[in-house]
């Protein structure tokens, strides 16, 4: 049977603030356990929660980054439970009136086409601390210095079909946080995590199957391979027989598959109530406006601006736009090219698929921008042709040449586009050739790529096709 | 006269003139805690801070420096965080607890030049109306000691009244400062909501609680609110309002004020002699001047099932960090991570903490939620527009305190809804976020009795005006309680 795979990733944004949500101790990465949690984190009796206003503005400029409505009023609620981390027994979160709703992102699938992923909504909320339970013997040690740290978290609708697609979802955010410049997106530090949900459900069908959610996934290898291991465990199930039960999953990297963490029919009910602590805070027009106007162009924008002054397509310009990174280094490459039209289409379709077959970023990228857009405008200048200009590509990719222009001249690769030195080679081939050019003169056109193609051999392709084309159809009329 | 029989106005004139000095009158005060004990009224009393804070008052007194209320010996309800001294909130939970901060309270109240006496025994995280709660055991009524003193604020209001503090801070969530108050024949105010910072007092219901003074007049009351009140960075529910100088306005005259009786509080459940004793109270005002009428607040009997879901509700959220992990109480030898919550939680919590908390975490549990706690929110909304709608007839608001005088230690123990009936007339107050105070107003079998009064938002100065000029003409509130001796 063949199944189709959903998916939905919640992604837990840290927000680069320097003090936690809820009260003035730093969120500084890696300080000894518990110097960074003061009275509120530690949930001293008497403590209050103030919000530090310096998440409104990172939260509104990702909603705007998604194009999705902010709310009037952000307001937040307590989600009750117990657990040694957890100091106040309760988080305190947004339930009933998230900052951001809705909103969708167009990601780049490795095909070069996009993808809309819906968002359902972001909403603020405070990290626990960790419990620590391998340093100590028959006890857990808890540190608290993450607990109180701001996050953003970014729930998507199911709208993945596959591990790739979530994955290149998860890597857009990844972006798009790091674009604005509300996170710093170190996955290692745990500035970004992800929850799949996963479900899968025969081939044709809508309705949705029982899912699973495996929880706190943070690197993109893991994230891959986690939804895999789940799919495959699902399939496993359903085809024996069995039912998905409905439950909260690990991933262990070690082991490479998913364990049951706690089944949800047995969760308990978190009791949400409206924090009392904290009033609703009105979110203005005018705030909105400013966050926009301090905002980097975003990619949608990006990609309309790209249509209309480079005269690219608009499925071009949205491929360039998605990656900001990529997004740069076409408009550094059309500095030196001028040709916005060549450039586009060799980003996108020559250097898109070198990247995504080695697996670099364009930011991993050694070869610059000014050398690509001067081995491009080789190719407009008519210096050599586009043939050449993909073998250079490869030399520059492998690093074997350094400079376009030198390596074109060392190697003698400057397209022959002079008749002079043209016209005798391509009598001597006509010449060598009696018995086809014979058959061409008898109407058998078909053989003018067998000349051209002589003539592209003896010179090492280094020939203009075009004019050897035209020089051999009249040599032989 | 003797020390602790004089206001607090009254004791920051002897101290100028040099009549005794705040040493002298810590250590009257330090004696007549000791002498008193058996009231219960202080779960820790601060011989050596007391003293020493008294000595750098008159210190400071000497040097020429002002202090707002140098010298002063006060209380601080045991709800208080208090900086490197037990903090109890009157649980075994927290009989360990040593608070590593002072409450914002504490703060201003110590800046002002108050010396420090102790910290005052309460119902268990002020749940309770009797002081019956308490882990410490109850507190005893300075006027009849087989009576209660009313609670939550039971300690404070009782070491007021005996003359073992000047004042006393106390909270009030549905009553706690002014239902003790009245019981115990002193003045109690508590403030519109976010008025006080409430950071550092150990929250019960978070959206309810309220700090305030205990005091002996109306005029001390507000010189204690003026140092108290005050927008707070720490605390986001504060008002960024500025505090009016509330001893201003107490002279004003009551020519022309217009008083509004609430009809439904004296329609049932009143007892006949308090009510006699509000219709007194009633009649002074008369003679100051307030044209008296009467107006409707259509759902204030909703006020009880309104707040005793929503204030569990809070509770239950704002009690779990009480979990035995990180301070207070821990059971012995727990034998996994669920054990020592349920066995921590269950040894360090009384019972009336922990019927509330069941009762909070079952109105916010799923399927009840709507019928429950949003229900409730729903009729706060209304209450607060029944107050709106009559605060543009009338500029304050009077009604009893107290359905009746204190209570036999024990008497409702066993009854709680008759218990939580003793808060009917001063919920409406908290659900609504309203200022309102309690003055003594007369005795029904002699006990204290006291009147109400409430006031528009932010409008303290305004009822303290009415109390002041009440206490003006009638003397109640210099009564002292027979049980513990006047000149003692």
């Amino acid at each position: 049977m063949a199944w189709e795979t959903v998916i939905g990733l919640e992604i837990h944004v840290q927000l680069n603030t320097k003090s936690k949500i809820f009260s003035g101790a730093s969120t500084e990465f890696g300080a000894e356990p518990n110097t960074q949690a003061c009275a509120v984190d530690l949930g001293l009796p008497g403590v209050l929660p103030v919000v530090n206003a310096e998440v409104y503005p990172k939260a509104v400029a990702f909603g705007l980054g998604v194009g999705a409505s902010i709310s009037k009023i952000s307001a937040f609620d307590r989600k009750n439970y117990f657990y040694p981390d957890l100091p106040k027994g309760y988080q305190i979160t947004q339930m009933d009136k998230p900052i951001v709703l809705g909103g969708s992102v167009d990601i780049p699938l490795a095909d070069g086409t996009l993808k809309q992923v819906n968002i359902t909504r972001a909403h603020l909320e405070e990290d626990a601390g960790k419990s620590l339970h391998e340093e100590f013997q028959q006890s857990t040690g808890i540190d608290l210095n993450r607990a109180g740290t701001p996050l953003l978290e970014i729930v998507s609708e199911p709208d993945m079909r596959s591990a790739k697609e979530a994955v290149a979802y998860a890597k857009y955010i990844h972006q798009l946080v790091t674009y604005l410049g509300v996170s710093d997106g170190n996955m290692a530090e745990g500035s970004l995590r992800c929850d799949a949900n996963v479900s899968i459900r025969p081939s044709g069908t809508t309705e949705m199957g029982t899912r699973t959610e495996t929880k706190n996934v943070n690197s993109f290898r893991f994230l891959e391979r986690a939804i895999n291991f789940e799919v495959q465990r699902q399939q496993q199930v359903l085809e024996s027989g069995g039912r998905i039960v409905q439950e909260t999953r690990l991933f262990d990297p070690d082991r490479d598959e998913t364990r049951p963490m706690r089944s949800k029919e047995t969760a308990m009910d978190y009791r949400y109530f409206p924090e009392p602590d904290l009033l609703p805070v009105k979110i203005d027009e005018a705030f909105i406006a400013e966050v926009k106007n301090s905002m980097p162009e975003l990619p949608r924008e990006k990609a309309a601006r790209f249509a209309n002054q480079y005269q690219l397509t608009q499925a071009d310009a949205q491929v360039l736009a998605a990656d900001p990174d990529l997004a740069n280094y076409f408009e550094d490459t059309v500095q030196h090219c001028h040709d916005a039209k060549t450039t586009g289409n060799w980003v996108r379709v020559e250097l898109l698929a070198r990247l995504n077959r080695d697996d670099i970023h364009i930011t991993d990228l050694a070869l610059s921008a000014e050398q690509f857009g001067i081995l491009l405008s080789r190719i407009s200048d008519k210096t050599i042709s586009g043939k050449i200009a993909k073998d250079i590509l490869d030399a520059l990719w492998q690093g074997e040449a350094q400079s376009v222009d030198e390596y074109i001249e060392k190697n003698d690769l400057k397209q022959v586009s002079d008749s002079g030195s043209l016209a005798p080679l391509i009598e001597k081939i006509i010449a060598d050739n009696p018995k086809q050019a014979e058959q061409y003169r008898q109407g058998k056109t078909k053989l003018l790529g067998f000349f051209v193609g002589q003539v592209m051999k003896e010179t090492a392709g280094k020939a203009n096709p075009q004019q050897v084309n035209e020089l051999v159809r009249t040599k032989l009329s | 006269m003797t020390m602790h029989e004089r206001s607090i106005v009254q004791q920051l004139d002897d101290l100028h003139s040099g009549k005794y000095s705040a040493v002298e009158l810590t250590r009257h005060y330090l004696d007549r805690i000791q002498r008193h004990e058996a009231l219960n009224c202080y779960i820790t009393v601060l011989e050596e801070k007391a003293l020493a804070g008294a000595n750098a008052a008159d210190s400071a007194r000497a040097e020429g420096q002002n202090h707002l209320l140098g010298g002063i010996p006060i209380a601080h309800k045991d709800i208080f965080c208090t900086e490197g001294i037990k903090t109890s909130a009157g649980s075994k939970m927290l009989d360990s607890f040593i608070a590593p901060y002072d409450a914002t309270v504490v703060a201003k109240l110590a800046a002002a030049g108050v010396v420090t006496l102790g910290k005052t025994n309460m119902d268990e995280f002020a749940m309770g109306s009797s002081n019956e709660t308490s882990f410490y055991g109850p507190v005893r009524n300075p006027w009849d000691t087989t009576r209660v003193p009313g609670g939550s604020s039971g300690g404070s209001a009782a070491a007021v009244a005996a003359g073992l503090c000047s004042a006393a801070t106390g909270t009030d969530t549905g009553g706690s400062i002014r239902q003790p108050s009245a019981h115990c024949g002193i003045t109690g105010l508590k403030p519109t909501y976010g008025r006080i910072s409430r950071w550092g007092m150990i929250a019960f219901a978070s959206s309810l609680d309220q700090a305030g003074p205990m005091a002996r007049t109306a005029e001390d009351a507000a010189l204690l609110l003026q140092v108290m009140s005050g927008s707070d960075s720490l605390d986001s529910t504060s008002l960024d309002e500025p505090v009016p100088d509330y001893r201003a306005d107490l002279t004003r005259s009551l020519e022309g004020l217009r008083i509004g009786l609430c009809e439904d509080f004296f329609a049932t459940g009143l007892e006949a002699d308090s009510e006699q004793v509000i219709q007194e109270a009633i009649t002074v005002f008369e003679q100051l001047g307030a044209k008296i009428s009467r107006v409707a607040l259509p759902h204030i009997a909703q006020s009880i099932p309104a707040y005793y879901v929503i204030a569990p509700a809070e509770a239950s959220a704002n009690l779990s960090r009480f979990d035995g992990i990180r301070f207070g109480y821990r059971c012995e030898n727990p034998s996994n991570l669920e054990d020592l919550y349920s066995r921590s939680r269950s040894e360090g919590f009384g019972e009336e903490v922990k019927r509330r908390i069941m009762i909070g975490a079952f109105t916010l549990s799923t399927g009840y939620y709507d019928a429950y706690y949003r229900k409730a929110q729903q009729i706060r909304r209304l209450i607060k527009i029944d107050f709106q709608t009559a605060f543009e007839q009338v500029d304050i608001l009077l009604g009893p305190t107290s359905p009746q005088p204190a209570f036999k230690q024990g008497e409702k123990t066993d009854d709680q809804v008759a218990m939580y009936l003793q808060d009917i007339y001063t919920i409406a107050g908290n659900l609504a976020g309203l200022p309102a105070m309690s003055i003594p107003a007369g005795f029904s079998s002699k006990l204290p009795v006291g009147v109400q009064l409430i006031g528009n938002y932010m409008q303290e100065g305004r009822i303290l005006n009415a109390a002041h000029q009440f206490q003006q003409q009638t003397d109640w509130h210099l009564r002292s309680p027979g049980a513990v001796g006047a000149g003692d």
